[in-house]
């Protein structure tokens, strides 16, 4: 297991907890393959030893650094967020991390950083997501989100959760948790990050622009072309139970959160 | 052996059983709730896809029957049919009944904006007809117009690889493998039908 102190106020909810077992077979990773169950059969051997994350472009310390020396200086705290995927199905979950903000000072970015990109492991012989001819995913899988979103007290880098390290279907060893965004901005197995002035190119939107963009802010207002957004089902649903629920404006962080956006037309930057 | 008729009836028996495994599976994973974190997605997924690859292997019959001369294979057309009505069916009464927990008002509303909808309702309404008017009693009754209602199904089928299609968010290879089959069976019965229309009038000629 692994030591986490505090918990409690905005990074906390006392919604019922999506049991581990949901969160451990229930997972979208196309690396691993497209279907839910695919990640949990084929990422168990994945191997994330050793492991370095890349700091690159407009920052002061760039370099790779091994992850134990890359989390050293960081206090490990636990929180639990609400998770939406934008298809609208949603899980609580106990992560273990700590602020993407703290990272970003420790690595001091330049007066030009105005965006941090993310990129996700590139290795197909671990990964058969990536070998499969049908995907039109161009990998490494990127995300990547404006400075100010990265610097929100919500935004975490995630190396655990209930309690233990991140198993290899959730992202191991490193993710990002952003609550207020579609799951898809959460990138898992991070081992690039990199500041840029322009805004990046990220996966979901490079495929299918029309369907998904940068910001992907949980909105139930602004809907998805080929669904709604305005419900989700929290998992785990039996088949009597709809786990049906409204959903929330920025996932319900509205209060943290809604202020980076004042001003924008979401529905056209969505 | 092959030209056996009681081989047949055995190998009918052996194939309806084959085809109502996955039910079974399903069945047993809906009681045992071991269908993950959204057993009626689960079952929704995995009833369409049945329905499709019955409806294929049951469009893959007549080639099949016509390439070996095996005549023992023909009723398994009408059986595998049905199989794809059955699984088409369970996989309509499982989006209404668990995903849609029948609230009436929204099932307009879905197939209003989501064409994917509309086009799957419409390929199960083909089915059905088809379904109903399978029996020797009807074709005999519908005369020459069953063969026109029967040809529908390659429109069901079409329409049922579009609804699949629509709602892939990146993988497809689904779309690709069983778009490639249909295609294939699809190009056959082109070519045969040529080739009759062919030799018809070289005989006319000949005479």
């Amino acid at each position: 297991g692994i030591d986490a102190a505090e918990r409690g106020g905005n990074f906390w909810t006392d919604e019922d907890l999506t049991p581990y077992r949901d969160v451990v077979t229930y997972n979208n990773f196309y690396e691993f393959g497209t279907d839910k169950s695919d990640p949990y059969q084929n990422a168990q051997s994945f191997d994330v030893d050793p492991w370095s994350i890349e700091i690159a472009g407009e920052v002061d310390n760039p370099g790779t650094y091994d992850l134990e020396d890359f989390m050293k200086p960081h206090q490990l705290e636990e929180r639990i967020y609400r998770l939406r995927c934008v298809e609208r199905w949603s899980m609580v979950i106990p992560w273990i991390g700590f602020p993407l903000a703290d990272l970003i000072k420790r690595v001091g970015p330049t007066s030009k950083a105005k965006y941090v990109a993310f990129e996700t492991l590139l290795d197909p012989d671990q990964m058969p997501g990536q070998r499969g001819r049908f995907s039109v995913i161009e990998w490494p899988y990127r995300e990547g989100l404006r400075m100010d979103e990265a610097m929100n007290p919500l935004s975490f880098l995630a190396v655990g959760l209930y309690g233990n390290y991140m198993p290899p279907q959730n992202g191991a060893p490193i993710r990002l948790v952003i609550p207020w965004k579609y799951g898809f901005k959460s990138i898992k197995s991070i081992v690039r990050i990199h500041f840029t002035e322009t805004e990046p190119a990220t996966s979901w939107n490079m495929l299918q622009p029309s369907e998904y963009g940068f910001y992907a802010n949980v909105n139930p207002e602004v809907h998805h072309p080929r669904w709604r957004q305005d419900m989700e089902t929290r998992l785990p649903r039996t088949l009597f139970s709809s786990g049906r629920m409204e959903t929330q404006m920025f996932n319900g962080y509205a209060d943290q959160v809604a202020h980076l956006y004042q001003g924008m037309d979401l529905a056209r930057y969505y | 052996m092959l030209r056996n008729p009681r081989f047949w009836q055995v190998a009918r028996v052996i194939i309806f059983c084959l085809a109502l495994l996955p039910f079974v599976f399903l069945l047993q994973g809906a009681l045992l709730n071991t269908l993950g974190a959204d057993p009626a997605r689960e079952l929704a997924l995995e009833t369409g896809r049945w329905a499709l690859r019955m409806l294929l292997l049951s469009l893959a019959i007549t080639p099949l029957r016509e390439l070996t001369g095996l005549t023992g294979l023909f009723p398994l057309r009408r059986m595998l049919g049905l199989f794809a009505l059955f699984y088409a069916v369970l996989h309509f009464i499982v989006y209404m009944v668990f995903l849609l927990a029948l609230r009436w008002s929204e099932i307009g509303s879905d197939i209003l904006e989501r064409p994917y909808i509309t086009v799957g309702f419409v390929a199960l309404l083909i089915l059905a007809a088809m379904g109903v008017t399978s029996t020797k009693a009807m074709m005999r009754r519908l005369g020459p117009r069953w063969k026109q209602l029967h040809q529908l199904v390659y429109m069901a089928a079409m329409l049922a690889l579009l609804h699949l299609l629509w709602i892939l968010r990146t993988d497809l290879f689904d779309a690709v493998f069983y778009g490639t089959i249909l295609f294939l069976l699809l190009v056959y019965r082109l070519v045969t039908r040529l080739k009759k229309r062919r030799t018809r009038a070289a005989r006319r000629q000949a005479v």
